[in-house]
């Protein structure tokens, strides 16, 4: 046997899983966006967008994950540099312990902040206590944005301090030595080094966030509908058609996201395109 | 060469958590000097280099530069620049964008930075190669941009940390030929740090040979060779044989029960010594003619010479010679006065160090 037949043995698991559980599941999300309940080819489902209760979820979508992954990128930048410079010792518990949340369920957590945030819940009894005024954020797209960022921020912060870490101290310290201070030094070598974590980061936060429909049913109050909570009815009322053809339009702008972080994203697993 | 000290350490210390690495050092660099930092690794050799670039502050003494107390200066505020041990060059630019990096945080002119580029690059033999990426590069080829990329700034000293560490030994012969050159031509100070002791036998002009944080000899190439001052330079700075041995008045050493004749007074009376041979300098003679009488136990063929242990006197000595003498054969050795190199045993701290290390 020689080795590239055996080679293509190895493979076949995977083989058969991609097109398994990847191929085939498009292929029919494509086949029902593109026919009606009888089978034929139709547009309607994917020009429902225009219909403007659709495309201003999509909008709210976009807006509130470019805004909720652009927090999470300030937030996390500083944050892994910092983890980066500190001594070896206490990095990998500091790491740990940020994402420690990953490690609880989602919806708990989820809920959790909406147990925080409700009216007259912890957080307002909190306030009261200190007679501060209530401070009543669940139920609007403010509160949508912080559990995206709560949730979605471990995945920020840890494509770009493995790009950080592997940043040579002498290439920082060489441009430091060239008369660069640490601001220039930041601005011309950490960050474009780093890029490729920025751009994996973006994807792996604005992906699920332009996707969730959870987040929003549970701090939204189902009252805010983002595109996510349009496909979900959509399946919950049997009307599969409608939601693939909504998923279509959602994954074109997924696929804009990537091509545009792709440029960057030379790091393992990012390189999706 | 000027003798003005541009480069004064005085007093340093530096400790790394319950690591002392360096124990109240005073050093100074003269200017236009080609000094180099030897020593085994964790002498503090390189701690030294990164104290003077700015990349860490002593925890006691002061760092004189030109004149001026430097200790507090961040690195991008000293008119030095670093050559890193593994280049360090930023893999996201091109080369000339490399070289161009330190001019244009100086703001300098777009016909300065391009004329600078093009003289860098052929100083260092690498015209054309303004447009290509760092990492497109061979190890030797990043090497010498890292040199362009630092001397296209003008610094008075150039810090050089085991530049040709990571180059195979054709390479590195090369370039030590190729920084010598640049020395030269460039009219500027180089402090060197290496563990190789010919690398600093065959660059420098002044050595300075550290252990555990201690200067243990500094001089010239052929001082430091010559004329070891302990044990620690006689054993790192090439092979020698270093044989316990006895003062017994100016100019006479009594070596494993023989007299030998020497040229070294002052010692005093009986007094307890070592003494360093130098391999290539015992001569292999007639049984008969030698000092001492021995016996050939092993032979090496080396290349420019045979390499030879001879048992006499119950050492094993270390022999160097172009004649090759069969194992088994009896011989007599023979020292030449003034190839004996008598050492005080160990006394002061500085020292001891030395001994912990072996």
């Amino acid at each position: 046997m020689n080795k590239r037949v055996k080679n293509s043995i190895y493979a076949s698991p995977y083989v058969v899983w991609i097109i398994a559980f990847i191929i085939i599941p498009l292929l029919f999300i494509a086949y029902y966006g593109f026919t009606d309940g009888e089978g034929n080819f139709t547009m309607e489902n994917v020009a429902a967008i225009t219909q403007p209760m659709y495309y201003k979820a999509l909008w709210l979508s976009v807006e509130l994950s470019v805004l909720s992954t652009l927090i999470c990128l300030l937030l996390a930048y500083p944050l892994a540099l910092i983890l980066r410079n500190m001594h070896i010792g206490s990095k990998g518990f500091i790491v740990f312990i940020f994402i420690l949340p990953m490690w609880m369920n989602f919806l708990l957590r989820t809920y959790a902040w909406q147990a925080i945030l409700d009216v007259n819940g912890v957080l307002d009894q909190l306030l009261a206590a200190l007679n501060l005024p209530a401070f009543n954020i669940i139920n609007t797209p403010a509160a949508i944005v912080f559990g995206m960022v709560y949730d979605f921020l471990p995945f920020m912060v840890l494509p770009i301090y493995n790009v950080l870490i592997k940043i040579d101290d002498n290439t920082i310290n060489a441009a430091r030595d060239l008369g660069a201070d640490y601001f220039t030094t930041l601005r011309k070598i950490i960050i474009p080094l780093s890029l490729p974590g920025i751009a994996s980061g973006i994807i792996m936060v604005f992906v699920p966030a332009l996707t969730t429909f959870v987040i929003s049913d549970i701090l939204g109050g189902g009252k805010l509908l983002l595109i996510g909570n349009i496909i979900e009815n959509k399946v919950k009322a049997d009307n599969l058609n409608m939601a693939a053809g909504l998923s279509l339009i959602l994954m074109i702008f997924i696929v804009l996201n990537m091509m545009f972080t792709a440029k960057y994203d030379k790091s393992e697993g990012g390189n999706m395109l | 060469m000027n003798n003005d000290k541009l480069i004064d350490l005085v007093n340093i210390s530096k400790s790394y958590g319950k690591n002392l690495i360096l124990d109240d050092l005073n050093l100074y660099v003269r200017e236009n000097e080609f000094i180099t930092l030897l020593g085994p690794s964790g002498c503090g050799k390189t701690t030294t280099l990164r104290l003077i670039g700015g990349f860490e502050s002593p925890d006691t003494g002061k760092i004189i530069f030109d004149g001026k107390d430097i200790t507090e200066l961040p690195p991008n505020k000293r008119q030095l620049n670093t050559v890193f041990q593994k280049y360090a060059l930023f893999t996201h630019m091109t080369i000339a964008e490399n070289i161009a990096f330190g001019l244009k945080i100086k703001k300098k002119s777009k016909s300065y930075i391009d004329d600078k580029i093009k003289y860098a690059l052929k100083l260092v033999n690498l015209d054309g190669y303004e447009n290509r990426m760092a990492d497109s590069l061979s190890g030797g080829q990043q090497q010498r941009i890292a040199i362009a990329r630092a001397i296209v700034n003008e610094p008075k000293v150039l810090l050089l940390d085991e530049p040709l560490g990571a180059l195979d030994l054709k390479l590195r012969q090369d370039m030590q030929y190729e920084l010598i050159r640049l020395k030269e031509e460039l009219g500027i100070t180089f402090i060197y740090v290496t563990h190789d002791q010919e690398e600093a036998l065959t660059m420098s002009d002044t050595i300075v040979v550290m252990n555990q944080g201690y200067i243990q000899q500094i001089g010239t190439p052929e001082d430091i060779y010559n004329e070891p001052e302990n044990a620690f330079v006689a054993d790192f700075i090439g092979d020698s044989n270093i044989i316990p041995a006895t003062m017994i008045e100016d100019k006479v050493v009594e070596i494993l029960g023989t007299k030998f004749k020497c040229v070294d007074e002052g010692f005093g009376k009986n007094k307890p010594v070592d003494a360093v041979i130098r391999p290539e300098d015992v001569i292999l003679v007639e049984p008969d003619k030698g000092i001492i009488k021995g016996k050939v136990t092993s032979l090496i063929f080396k290349g420019v010479h045979y390499e030879m242990e001879v048992m006499a006197n119950g050492y094993e000595w270390l022999v160097q010679s172009t004649k090759l003498v069969p194992v088994g054969t009896e011989v007599g050795i023979d020292v030449d006065p003034f190839n004996i190199q008598i050492m005080h045993k160990p006394e002061s701290e500085d020292e001891e160090a030395v001994a912990l290390d072996e």
